[in-house]
């Protein structure tokens, strides 16, 4: 499919959909609960940026997402500017940390880029702690406006933007994917020596995928401060969305745009339902153990079981 | 046949920690050459090449390619020179199709030269000739995983030409491969001598260094110790010292 | 300013004592991710299983939490070389450790996190014994038993392993394996069996280490993590295979930790730790001893 193509495509069934959603679903708690899917659609398409078409894997997505959280808390405290500015400044905020992270490469690969990851979003949380104007460690209340910019609640006009931002993150993910800057990253993900000595720019490349991959982040924590109204360093940089943001494309497919799509709708859902039916620490540990399972039984997640039966009943 | 020098490199010196890898290297190597690069285990063959294509830093020395200093410069803008190499052991991109292989060289080292570009088509084309030209031409669409010891070599060759490099390091192209293998290694080693690439050969299966080249360098312990004609060299005194064990 | 000299001293002792007990809680991490090469980033988590398997058995058998922690290392060794059976045959047989060997001890270390919130809560638990509370006093100097004891005991344990790795049979196979791979095989030993004992044993110690943290503070399921960041700076800043090398690293780490908590108050400290490791990582691979 060409690319032009699948955007327009992407854009319809984008529109199409919250057409259908918003006008059959009345129940605002279906809103709360697909906002929180979409939001992991972004949070994996943009770690799979990186860990997926890349090869870095990053343990930090908490604090980029995070960060993304926070700048819009400093927005809403000093300036007022709409929601979808405060995206775009969490995005830029959590890309040039993203650019930071993509310097350390230089140095660091494999499990030790991994480690730093971790590390560094423990250090951007303790600074965080630290600083009062943010609420500390305490945690700050935001009031959400009472009405929503466009027709309809609050609530659905978060969903309504999230959705879009999902749209546009995987339509990025997708034309990287067919363009020659993927080409580059899955080079660099295979042999960075050899990519180099195939005339690749590692370090440019890297750059642009850590950088693209914070941003997409920063951008999906921004709307968090009105979707929790109360937020705090310890939920904020949960270690759950880090597990998550890795466990989504290992369970849907590392190597394919699609890969995070389904394996967010999956485990996003099966933790929505979880959540409501059994606990919220046991829908955790469902996730770990599907992402165990699935590294163990299938490394290559849903899209590659497709893939190899369909090879095989081609074979046949 | 001896051109202009196209590689100069002076008094070039590489050390890990303590450990004195490469040691005052001067070495010419001019167009249309076919030099064999020979020495023990751990004599600094693989670090001299990789100082040469920039995968490793020198301390000391320089190194210059057609006239210009590449010091300093990173691999891939060496690449983009006209420096190109294989690895001992074959790096393939394990997940990209054979075609696609070839494709990364195209689309980052040839496309990013000025005065060049191939379009996808014409890119297309060059894939199949230059798998063709290493009998893999069937292979285009499957993984590295599915190819034998001898045709993961020839398809690092490939690889490396696709950059349509002027000076090819094959780092022991030829380990492990039965003798009729090697032939079939040597011959594109041959043919890619004749359409004008300058080859560096280091190997250490002796009968098919001495049957390609027409110099030999020899290194022990990261000292170069002889250089010139193979059959003189090989009977060098220090030489036969460093092969046959005081 | 004025750095109270009393204050200062206090806190290079506490840091001392501390460093002892992070040498514990390294030593198992030295052994997998340092020798091994397997980067189990799941290490807190069976420590954290220390803790509460001294809890548990605290409460209900009022035995002592470091005698727990001795008699059930051979349970942690068991587990451990059961978790190495299971890497071995999903990923390093394949030769493919990377992002899913990783993934695979990202998502132990969760389901071992949710597993102990499922069980015990996320309230604090903590053992009880006669050294928790007092403190020997030498002058201005002030040393809490509590830290004192697993300090020491944490030095005799590991000076016991370094002699077992360089006495025994299987400890020169553990060093030869993290080493060189071939050289073991001259050696006519299985190296999977070598790295499967030597993992087993790289578990056990979480054992006696979690016996320790319990006895330090008061425990919850979520604490593992701040580990993470320490245990990996510290293998690194040592290192990588070097015991002794490990212990430096994990005083001079316990004694910065115990600084920056005096003077400028605990919720700075992981900021240290962490920031350590990335200059730990920076400094890759040679650390302190070099290699």
């Amino acid at each position: 499919m060409r690319n032009s193509v699948f955007w327009l495509l992407a854009a319809l069934s984008g529109v199409a959909f919250l057409a259908v959603t918003r006008a059959l679903i009345a129940n605002e708690y279906y809103y709360f609960a697909a906002y929180v899917v979409l939001q992991y659609i972004v949070l994996s398409t943009g770690w799979n940026i990186l860990g997926g078409y890349t090869g870095y894997t990053n343990f930090g997505t908490g604090a980029f997402f995070a960060l993304g959280a926070y700048a819009s808390v400093v927005l809403h405290k000093t300036v007022s500017v709409p929601l979808p500015v405060m995206m775009l400044v969490g995005g830029i905020i959590s890309g040039v940390i993203g650019l930071g992270t993509g310097y350390l490469t230089l140095r660091l690969r494999g499990v030790f880029f991994a480690i730093a990851t971790l590390a560094m979003a423990i250090v951007m949380q303790t600074l965080i702690v630290n600083w009062d104007f943010v609420g500390g460690s305490r945690g700050v209340y935001i009031i959400r406006p009472a009405s929503a910019p466009i027709a309809g609640s609050y609530i659905q006009y978060l969903y309504t933007l999230m959705l879009v931002l999902a749209v546009i993150s995987v339509g990025i993910a997708r034309t990287i994917e067919r363009s020659r800057l993927g080409l580059g990253f899955a080079a660099i993900r295979d042999d960075e020596q050899a990519a180099e000595a195939g005339g690749v720019p590692t370090l440019r490349l890297k750059l642009i995928s850590t950088t693209l991959s914070g941003a997409l982040m920063g951008m999906a924590g921004a709307p968090l401060p009105y979707y929790v109204t109360y937020l705090d360093p310890d939920s904020s940089f949960s270690l759950a969305y880090a597990v998550n943001a890795v466990a989504m494309p290992v369970v849907g497919g590392m190597t394919s745009w699609i890969g995070p799509v389904v394996g967010s709708i999956l485990l996003g859902t099966i933790q929505q339902l979880a959540t409501v039916t059994i606990s919220s620490a046991l829908n955790l540990l469902i996730v770990g153990l599907l992402l165990i399972g699935f590294v163990i039984i299938a490394p290559n997640g849903i899209v590659g079981l497709v893939l190899s039966w369909r090879r095989r009943a081609r074979a046949r | 046949m001896t051109g202009p020098a196209l590689l100069e490199v002076r008094g070039l010196g590489k050390r890990f920690g303590g450990f004195v890898a490469l040691d005052g290297i001067d070495l010419t190597i001019n167009a249309g050459d076919r030099v064999g690069l020979i020495g023990p285990n751990g004599s600094g063959k693989s670090t001299l090449v990789n100082c040469l294509c920039g995968t490793l830093r020198n301390e000391t020395g320089t190194v210059s390619f057609d006239g210009r200093p590449v010091n300093g410069l990173i691999a891939h803008h060496r690449t983009r020179l006209g420096l190109a190499r294989s690895f001992q052991l074959p790096k393939p991109f394990r997940t990209l199709t054979l075609n696609d292989n070839i494709r990364v060289p195209l689309v980052y080292t040839v496309n990013a030269r000025h005065g060049q570009h191939l379009s996808e088509a014409q890119m297309a084309v060059r894939c199949r000739e230059l798998l063709d030209d290493v009998g893999l031409a069937d292979k285009a669409t499957r993984l590295p995983g599915d190819l034998t010891q001898v045709e993961m070599r020839k398809l690092e060759l490939a690889r490396a030409v696709a950059t349509q490099p002027r000076l090819l390091f094959a780092d022991e192209a030829m380990a492990g491969l039965s003798p009729s293998e090697v032939e079939e290694i040597l011959a594109v080693l041959f043919r890619l001598n004749e359409q004008g690439i300058t080859i560096v050969l280091i190997e250490h299966i002796m009968r098919a260094v001495m049957n390609f080249s027409t110099r030999l360098v020899v290194l022990v312990a990261g000292h170069k110790v002889a250089d010139g004609d193979p059959q003189e060299t090989i009977r060098n005194p220090e030489v036969e010292r460093a092969y046959l064990g005081e | 300013m004025a750095i109270d000299l009393n204050l200062l001293i206090n806190a290079v002792v506490a840091g001392l004592l501390l460093g002892g007990f992070y040498a514990a809680v390294s030593v198992g991490i030295t052994i997998s991710f340092g020798m091994l090469d397997i980067a189990n980033i799941a290490q807190p988590a069976f420590i954290l299983m220390g803790s509460y398997a001294a809890y548990l058995i605290n409460r209900s058998l009022h035995l002592d939490p470091i005698l727990i922690g001795v008699v059930m290392t051979p349970v942690f060794y068991v587990l451990g070389m059961a978790v190495y059976r299971l890497y071995y045959h999903s990923f390093e047989r394949h030769g493919d450790q990377s992002i899913q060997g990783l993934a695979f001890f990202f998502g132990l270390l969760f389901v071992g996190e949710v597993s102990l919130v499922l069980i015990f809560g996320v309230d604090y638990r903590f053992v009880e014994a006669s050294y928790i509370g007092p403190s020997l006093k030498f002058g201005i100097l002030d040393l809490p038993l509590r830290m004192l004891i697993p300090c020491v005991i944490s030095l005799l344990a590991i000076g016991l392993l370094q002699f077992f790795l360089s006495h025994s049979f299987l400890g020169r196979a553990i060093l030869a394996v993290s080493q060189d791979g071939p050289a073991l095989q001259l050696m006519a030993a299985n190296p999977t069996r070598i790295k499967q004992a030597a993992f087993g044993i790289s578990i056990a110690t979480s054992s006696l280490a979690g016996a320790f943290l319990i006895i330090i503070q008061p425990v919850e399921p979520s604490i593992g993590r701040d580990y993470i960041g320490r245990i990996f700076a510290i293998c690194v800043l040592g290192g990588m295979t070097s015991l002794p090398g490990m212990i430096v690293a994990s005083i001079i780490l316990g004694v910065v930790e115990s600084i920056t908590a005096t003077f400028y108050g605990p919720s700075w400290a992981p900021a240290v730790s962490f920031g350590f490791l990335l200059v730990a990582l920076a400094w890759r691979p040679a650390g302190l001893m070099g290699r």
